[in-house]
């Protein structure tokens, strides 16, 4: 069974149509990547996908791990597995990261019906985790994600889906504004974290992000539809030939 | 798409204020009106000492000379202080209740739907460690564990009974730090108070239990006026709690009581508030107006007042607890949160008086706002020319829920010792629907996740609090804050 089988899907931000029918199916363990143009509604999808009220589904049926996901509010669609790494993470102050996480993991683990975990198998998890994206002490003390730098963020919101253990991994744009090294090390972490039931789905401008998280499917998004869908070898030609052959349809 | 949430913003704002009820109880009230008159009969009925019949009045003509205060950031119409009784109590079987069994059934049942346990069985089957005075309307209705306090030389209990039982100490302290020329709420409070709670720790003695006033308001169109006045003589300590709600009414209510706090040589008092007193509607109907003022002397040398006050309830809140650092090395501090949601408004903060030498002072002021509600820090530190080495250190952090609420910073400095020492930090953080979708993106629901930032955001205040009352006051901010975001 697909673990995401998006149907049709059509959505609305702020009254202007921007997902025009998209359809995509991910089995488990699978990677798919999605390119496409600014403004082509891949992070729309992504926020669809995690139940951001402020994108209005208007057509069309997501299957999430056999639920119907209009079933599920966000924190039901989090605990059911799906994990959405954010292109602009948000600043929380006044709450560190660590007791973010402790709350969130703890949550997630209720819903899968694990013991929570205590302060101390909490912190043995965070020690065992804070490997996958070598992230720095002194940044899980802090309030979640403020005055991070753009990177640390990004790195951030890696570590906290390794501790999540999601089912699904939705990718919007890591790899922007990470340096080289960080690039390499957090796809190092991303590739740790596949295993045969978990799949990825990685949205991104560079085919570059692609040579480390190597995907299965790539899919090219233009105004909210998906024009086009192939191998690993279909992001080589976009960064070859671009979105010109599309830009017909609405002046890209 | 309409996405199934667990509840819908509005449904969780309409929340019901929980000790919204009414007791039905035959009361012993004043008819509306002040004039000197009413003062004398209060003090009358009180069967009051001369000196404090004589205060009270002079007290109330002074009151007459006065207009009320227009500097705060505070909008409600005049009050008609003709239209209000001055005096209500409930009727008891016996004058003055020598045990539980005296006191009306429907009392105790008020307390215990209140969660305040009047009964020392029930405190002791518990863990007896709070002393309890509990203030209906204006009078003392019941103090816990007066005897175990005697032991050690404690007096706790009703202000009425202090005068009675112990006149030469309420007449040395009483409107020592807030005279009754002090300003237009509490001279009003000194002509008309009615009860309230007076404590005495006497030298040496470290109080072995937590004290506590529950105040609570009943009755309709009468104003709350308590006063309650805690010494703790050389080397003393105490650590003290109050606690108050209000039925759910929709005219205004008066609230404009009086703490004085003073801390001989050596001595510490800790004075915690939790104040929930009815909010009014979400359209801003009814209310309670908690016109308060509360003062700290460290009088002796090396003496110690803090102040740690979580201000959930009433529809406007105006109180600065203050501490004159008068002995040399004396501390004081002032630990607030205070949370305004809907149409609440407060406009509260401190006022540090360094006179002594090497006197310290801390503020940490923590306000939340959300809906359509005000709220503002008000602070004032002032160093006079004998404090030598003063320090100060204030932060003031706001947080928003929201875009229509305010949050208001005014810190006042007045420095007249070059080697004062003083340090201000204010930040303000907003909490929007992208900070809410990001933890429910990480598995934590709307209610989670705003008590885990609202928690987050106060914990320095919390720390202050005695263990229960840090759990009640978190609590209480969750209920305060449901439905805030949306
Ligand atoms: N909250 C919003 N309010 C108004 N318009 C929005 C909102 N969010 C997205 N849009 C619009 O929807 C369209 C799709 O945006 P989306 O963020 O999905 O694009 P994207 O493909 O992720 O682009 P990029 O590659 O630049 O991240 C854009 O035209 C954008 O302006
Ligand atoms: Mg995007």
């Amino acid at each position: 069974m697909a673990l995401l089988d998006i149907k049709n899907l059509h959505a609305n931000v702020a009254g202007n149509k921007i997902l025009k029918g998209i359809n995509l199916t991910i089995n488990p363990g699978e990677v798919h990547a999605i390119m496409g143009p600014n403004g082509s509604g891949k992070s729309t999808l992504a926020n669809v996908l995690a139940g951001n009220e402020i994108y209005e589904k208007t057509q069309g049926k997501i299957q999430f791990d056999g639920a119907d996901l209009d079933d599920l509010a966000a924190h039901e669609r989090a605990r059911a597995g799906l994990f959405l790494a954010f292109q602009y993470p948000v600043e929380i102050a006044g709450i560190s990261n660590m007791y973010f996480l402790k709350a969130a993991v703890n949550a997630v683990r209720e819903h899968r019906g694990e013991e929570q975990l205590d302060a101390m198998d909490f912190l043995d998890l965070i020690e065992d985790k804070k490997q996958v994206v070598k992230i720095r002490d002194d940044l899980l003390g802090r309030a979640v994600n403020s005055g991070f730098s753009g990177g640390e963020k990004k790195r951030n919101e890696i570590f906290q889906m390794a501790m999540l253990e999601p089912k699904l991994g939705i990718l919007d744009e890591t790899d922007s504004g990470l340096d080289i090294d960080a690039l390499r090390i957090v796809s190092d972490g991303v590739n740790a974290l596949r295993t045969p039931d978990r799949s990825f789905l990685v949205i991104t401008h560079y085919q570059r992000l692609l040579d480390y998280i190597v995907p299965d499917f790539v899919h090219v998004m233009v105004s909210g539809e998906i024009v086009k869908s192939g191998g690993k070898e279909l992001a080589l030609e976009l960064e070859n030939d671009g979105y010109a052959s599309w830009a017909g349809e609405e002046g890209v | 798409m309409k996405i199934k949430d667990e509840k819908s913003f509005d449904e969780l704002t309409d929340k019901e204020y929980k000790y919204g009820f009414v007791t039905d109880i035959e009361t012993d009230t004043l008819p509306p009106g002040l004039n000197e008159g009413i003062v004398r009969e209060i003090s009358r009925r009180k069967e009051e000492p001369e000196w404090l019949t004589e205060w009270r009045v002079k007290a109330y003509h002074h009151w007459t000379t006065l207009t009320p205060p227009e500097w705060a950031k505070v909008e409600f119409p005049p009050i008609d202080y003709q239209a209000l009784s001055y005096y209500s109590a409930p009727k008891q079987k016996i004058d003055a209740p020598q045990s539980l069994d005296d006191i009306d059934p429907e009392l105790l049942e008020t307390y215990k739907k209140l969660g305040i346990p009047l009964g020392e069985q029930e405190v002791l089957a518990g863990v007896a460690t709070v002393a309890v005075d509990a203030v209906f309307d204006s009078v003392s209705v019941a103090t816990t564990f007066k005897n175990n306090l005697e032991d050690v030389g404690i007096i706790f209990g009703s202000f009425s009974d202090a005068v009675k039982e112990h006149p030469e100490l309420v007449k040395k302290y009483l409107g020592t730090v807030v005279p009754y020329k002090d300003n237009y709420y509490a001279t009003l409070n000194s002509a008309v108070f009615s009860d309230g709670s007076f404590c005495y720790i006497p030298k040496g003695v470290r109080c072995p239990m937590e004290l506590s006033t529950y105040f609570r308001i009943n009755a309709a169109n009468t104003g709350q006026f308590e006063r309650t006045l805690l010494i703790a003589d050389e080397g003393a300590y105490v650590s003290y709690l109050e606690g108050c709600t209000a039925p759910q009414r929709d005219e205004n209510q008066l609230h404009a009581a009086v703490v004085e706090l003073i801390a001989h040589k050596d001595a510490q008092i800790k004075y915690s508030t939790v104040q929930n007193w009815y909010p009014g509607n979400k359209e801003g109907k009814g209310g309670i107006y908690n016109f308060v003022t509360k003062r700290g002397h460290c009088r002796g040398d090396n003496s110690k007042i803090s102040w740690t006050q979580v201000e959930t309830g009433s529809a406007i809140t105006w109180k600065y607890p203050s501490c004159i650092l008068k002995g040399d090395n004396s501390v004081g501090e002032f630990y607030s949160v205070a949370v305004t949601n809907n149409m609440q408004q407060a406009d509260t903060g401190t006022k540090m008086v360094h006179v002594g030498k090497n006197t310290r002072s801390t503020i940490i002021s923590k306000g939340i706002s959300a809906g359509k509600a005000q709220n503002t820090y008000r602070g004032m530190v002032k160093v006079v020319e004998t404090a030598e080495n003063a320090r100060n250190y204030s932060q003031c952090d706001s947080m928003l829920i929201g875009d229509r609420c305010g949050a208001h910073t005014f810190p006042y400095i007045d420095i007249n010792n070059p080697t004062a020492q003083v340090e201000h930090e204010a930040t303000t953080t907003k909490i929007g629907e992208d900070q809410i979708f990001y933890c429910n993106q990480r598995g934590l629901d709307t209610e989670e996740a705003i008590s885990l930032i609202v928690n987050g955001f106060c914990k320095e205040v919390f720390k202050e609090l005695p263990m229960e009352f840090a759990v009640e006051a978190q609590k209480l901010l969750g209920i305060s804050l449901e439905g805030s975001v949306g």
